[in-house]
């Protein structure tokens, strides 16, 4: 079993630079780590979205399980004081990937711009919630004391550094087998030609909701991390509708090309903002937006592409949606 | 009696406000098939223009009606200078792409006619109230009411009805409706498709910036103005159903009102019940209460 | 293969560390200067009358102390000997990017402390932070009696009293001033600031004035909304006689522009504890008899209040900025002066460079003249400041053709607040005892 996964080659150089990023992390100052940490933890919320946009679907309102996760940990520290990792991870994910399961039983019957529409409409809700109630906080949020690990306390941000790689890692790993197994590869199948799918004797519905619940589980997981790793979540940087579309925003920016690919892409927006703030404030906007422009037109495959086409010119670029890796070992 | 009356028509307001900046976005849709985000791009730069424009006016020692030129004016130059613009340096390019990317790309343009107006008009806020304070106040209902926004629902008649006009009283109306069916047939009568596409999204964003203009001397005009302005028009579009006019002035009377009960109340619920309805619409009938009748193709 | 490319993702990174360590390890001009990061709105809604203000104040008295200039008792130069560095944020943009944008102030570009902060929601989730990093943060502005009561911070001192004493100051201006009032509602931000100030505005007029009846309905329309046309029809329908409203950024100016059309302040008492700001921005627009605050002996309320480093500050920053010092100009500089006082204290006190251990242990329980009053760092164990607030009527005055505030009474700072180790609900709720006015 383990010899067959790490077989696969975008695994096994998954976790040799997530090891080496782990390493490196010992030497980086605080602020560095700090962009990395939110990079990574984004990447996974990315990673849910590049699962369901390789089946044609594209969600407008992922900020839903992303701030659910984020109020998550909050609720948990406010009614109960827990600061644990494992129960704030732990209680992310349940309501996050309840509430998708839910929500999912709707969504999967819909398709292109309702899909888009509807999960704006449900993640509005939330948004309209938390903004409104003043026992959720309203505008202001809540802060988020410093996670401890099973009572202990640590005095640098390293080993929640260190969780956040293994998190990303494991979801690496995950969701490349997912994709490698017999419902992964429907995934292309239905963005190709749904009713064929149907004809093969598969439920899309199903298998759609299943992308649908795992995305939602890693989105709230991120949006977890971040609430640790920032110390503070509100509803305006978490649940509004331009978290939703930052998200998608680095998904085409990262391109669909592998299950890397988001971290790289999130890690690079989150420098790029650290550093657009610092020189040009009220350029931030304009450097996305012409980002993601370019991206649409020039580089329809993400930074990913650029990537694979700066170091692998020897080999044939494959079909368009296929993972290479995955499709290669498999 | 006098609570049910106001409450009518604190919504009747709201939508009309609702209904001018949503008619432009739903037109678009129809036409082309685009949920143009960049549409509270429009929205920001014809309230920031005409705000602009009416404050220097008023230091320049115009007269105070003199405002409500101003506002048609700049709305016009902001719909057909980014209309054109956009429609044919970006939009155009991109019609083959999936309907997602082109949102996605509209997103893009939203973002930079945000941070455009930060640079263009600085970061403070404006205020135009020069043409509220013209036109004073009225008492309805046992309250005084600013006259000014009352003209917002004889404004939003105004265009409901020039629409209805244009689209089935004329040539124009014609061919558009055409477009909307059936875009290839269009092409293949000699329709200039291309032609139609220009000049409906310079239409709906000038219909856009005039939401933002008139709307400017009832607010504060501030960074961040079109954010919320585009997901409540999105709410009215898909409530009413994305494409149809008329849908789009159910939409907002209904966002309207459902609001001002709100507020009135139940203060909390003021924005969760507008995205309630519209999840529940997209459930229900995710084509909308109105949906444009559809020629469809399998 | 595939190893270049992820090399190349670590390179990004490796590039980022590189970078972060030459910045982290340039030189700043080591023992003499003290790098302060000064934090307030600088775009959006705020800035205009809050957050442009008050880094004003703070950049003028800042080089006054640093060149020497300010009258007594600051004549002396520098900060406990040190030149102080200014560096200026902008606060908007939420409370979660307030936390990242406060890391990178501490630990990309290295401050050694940090002034200001305007929003109550900005000083709520920038304390623990302030904790976790061990950085010196004086926050000027914001109001929310949350901040102290509930947690001890040892880095965090306001230098702003809290919302209390700007509501209790408010219901006895209403009780001395406008007598009885019949019944009073209020329309306030859905925050902790706004909220806050509306829950103690209502018991302590229930305590002062009990024949008063409060609200059922009172409105909480989002922070910068913007547009209050059906807020405002709630309150018109309402038969209360007094609206209480804490708008202090953009939001009470256009507030008071869609209510004045409609005949709002002719039919109704209106009492602003924090747009002051409004006055100056709006003039003849603003609506005269309206009872306004600043929230303590700033802007308009001491414009014509004599002393040598009131009158100074006045026409100096008239002088550089062409505009009246508005309430914030007053706040941002008191929290300069809280820092100049503490840092001379601790050099004196130890004959060395100050440093944030040093400097907090002087500012605790320290007691400090700022512009145009006393004040002393009382409650929270000594890092939550106190001093009077005053409220009076805005009027027009037109020997100057300007706005003016008239009928003004100070409320000292041990009538309003409460002692040390209460919590403020808890006081409000026993009536106010110890209460000495």
């Amino acid at each position: 079993m383990i010899r067959s996964v790490f077989s696969d080659k975008t695994i096994l150089w998954a976790f040799v630079g997530f090891a080496i990023l782990s390493l490196i992390g010992t030497l980086l100052p605080n602020w560095v780590l700090n962009n990395a940490m939110f990079g990574l933890a984004r990447g996974l919320a990315v990673l849910g979205l590049l699962l369901m946009w390789r089946t044609g679907l594209i969600s407008f309102g992922h900020a839903l399980y992303f701030g659910l996760g984020a109020y998550a940990v909050a609720m948990l520290e406010k009614f109960t004081g827990t600061t644990d990792i494992f129960l704030r991870l732990l209680a992310a994910l349940i309501v996050a990937g309840g509430v998708g399961f839910v929500i999912g039983l709707v969504l999967r019957h819909y398709r292109g711009i309702f899909f888009a529409m509807l999960s704006l409409a449900f993640s509005m809700v939330l948004y309209g919630v938390l903004v409104k109630t003043e026992a959720l906080g309203s505008t202001d949020g809540f802060s988020v004391s410093q996670t401890t690990f099973l009572g202990w306390r640590p005095s640098s941000k390293y080993p929640l550094f260190l969780s956040i790689i293994a998190i990303c890692l494991l979801a690496t790993i995950g969701v490349q087998l997912y994709l490698r197994s017999a419902l992964g590869h429907l995934t292309t199948s239905v963005r190709d030609n749904e009713i064929r799918v149907e004809y093969l004797g598969y439920s899309v519905a199903r298998a759609v909701h299943v992308k649908y619940v795992i995305s939602c589980a890693l989105a709230g997981v991120a949006g977890a991390l971040i609430a640790m790793a920032l110390g503070q979540v509100d509803p305006d940087s978490m649940v509004n509708w331009t978290v939703s579309g930052e998200l998608v925003f680095i998904t085409i920016m990262s391109g669909p090309g592998s299950v890397v690919a988001p971290f790289i892409g999130a890690i690079t927006f989150e420098f790029l903002r650290t550093f657009a703030f610092e020189w040009a404030p009220h350029a931030w906007q304009l450097i996305v937006g012409g980002t993601l422009l370019g991206i649409i037109f020039f580089l329809p495959e993400g930074l990913w592409s650029l990537i694979r086409r700066l170091w692998t010119k020897k080999e044939r670029r494959r079909d368009r949606y296929t993972s290479s890796a995955g499709a290669r070992s498999a | 009696m006098q609570t049910a009356l106001t409450i009518l028509l604190d919504g009747l307001v709201y939508a009309s406000y609702l209904f001018i900046v949503s008619v432009g976005l739903t037109i678009v849709f129809g036409v082309m098939k685009i949920l143009n985000v960049a549409h509270g791009g429009f929205y920001a730069w014809g309230a920031y223009s005409a705000a602009y424009a009416i404050g220097l006016a008023s230091e320049l020692g115009f007269p105070d009606w003199f405002g409500f030129i101003l506002i048609g004016l700049s709305s016009a130059l902001v719909g057909v200078v980014l209309g054109l613009l956009i429609e044919r340096a970006i939009l155009r390019k991109l019609y083959e792409h999936e309907e997602v990317i082109i949102i996605l790309a509209t997103f893009g343009l939203f973002l930079i006619l945000e941070d455009l107006i930060l640079i263009v008009f600085g970061v403070n806020p404006y205020f135009a109230y020069q043409p509220m304070v013209f036109l004073g106040s009225v008492e309805l209902g046992g309250i005084f009411r600013d006259v000014y926004s009352l003209t917002l629902v004889g404004l939003a008649a105004l265009v409901a009805l020039a629409c209805w006009y244009a689209l089935n009283r004329t040539k124009w109306g014609k061919i558009l409706t055409t477009v909307i069916h059936d875009r290839e047939i269009s092409l293949a009568i000699g329709i200039n498709v291309n032609a139609v596409f220009v000049w409906t999204f310079v239409a709906s964003a000038t219909l856009g910036a005039l939401g933002g203009a008139y709307i400017s001397p009832t607010v504060s005009v501030a960074p961040g103005i079109g954010i919320d302005v585009i997901v409540l028009s999105f709410a009215v579009v898909v409530i009413g159903g994305m494409g149809s006019i008329p849908g789009a002035l159910i939409g907002a009377l209904m966002v309207g009102v459902l609001r001002a009960v709100a507020v009135h109340k139940f203060p909390e619920f003021e924005l969760f019940v507008i995205f309630a309805v519209m999840a529940a619409v997209l459930m229900v009938r995710p084509e909308g209460l109105f949906a444009p009748a559809k020629a469809r193709r399998i | 293969m595939r190893d270049n490319m992820f090399g190349n993702g670590l390179r990004v990174v490796a590039l980022g560390a590189v970078a972060g360590v030459t910045a982290l390890a340039s030189p700043s001009p080591a023992d003499t200067s003290f790098k302060v990061a000064v934090v307030s709105f600088l775009t959006g809604p705020a800035a205009g009358p809050f957050g442009v203000p008050g880094r004003n104040g703070a950049e003028l008295v800042i080089d006054a102390i640093n060149g020497g200039t300010m009258p007594a008792p600051y004549e002396t130069a520098g900060f406990g000997g040190l030149q102080l560095e200014a560096i200026f944020a902008d606060e908007s943009g939420g409370n979660a990017k307030q936390v990242a944008e406060y890391r990178n102030l501490v630990e990309k570009q290295g401050v050694d402390a940090v002034l200001g902060y305007i929003s109550s929601g900005s000083c709520m989730s920038v304390a623990p932070v302030a904790e976790e990093l061990q950085t010196l943060t004086v926050m000027s502005v914001c109001g929310t009696p949350r901040l102290f009561e509930g947690s001890d911070w040892n880095y965090t001192f306001r230098t702003q009293a809290h919302a209390v004493g700007d509501s209790v100051a408010a219901a006895l201006y209403i009780r001395d001033q406008l007598g009885d009032v019949s019944s009073y509602s209020g329309i306030n931000q859905n925050y902790a600031w706004g909220q806050d100030s509306w829950k103690f505005f209502d018991i302590a007029m229930q305590k002062l004035s009990p024949e008063s009846r409060a609200s059922d309905n009172p409105q909480f329309p989002k922070l910068f909304a913007g547009q209050y046309g059906t807020e405002i029809s709630t309150l018109l329908l309402e038969d209360s006689e007094l609206v209480h409203s804490s708008f202090w950024d953009g939001d009470i100016e256009a507030f008071v522009l869609q209510a004045s059309v409609r005949g709002f302040f002719d039919k109704k008492k209106f009492i602003s504890v924090a747009g002051a700001s409004a006055i100056d921005n709006l003039g003849k627009r603003f609506p005269t008899g309206t009872v306004i605050g600043t929230r303590g002996e700033f802007g308009i309320i001491v414009r014509n209040q004599e002393g040598e480093l009131n009158e100074w500050f006045i026409n100096a920053y008239r002088e550089r900025y062409g505009v009246y010092p508005l309430e914030s100009s007053y706040q941002y500089a008191q929290s300069v002066l809280a820092l100049k006082a503490a840092m001379d204290k601790a050099a004196a006190e130890s004959g060395e460079v100050p440093n944030t251990d040093r400097i907090i242990g002087a500012m605790t329980g320290l007691d400090f003249v700022s512009i145009a009053g006393d004040v002393s760092f009382a409650l929270g164990n000594g890092h939550q400041a106190i001093h009077p607030v005053s409220y009076g009527v805005t009027a027009w005055d037109d020997g100057k053709d300007e706005p003016t505030v008239v009928d003004v009474r100070v409320y000292p700072a041990n009538c309003i607040l409460p002692p040390a180790g209460q919590l403020s609900e808890d006081w409000l709720e026993a009536g106010m005892p110890g209460s000495d006015c």
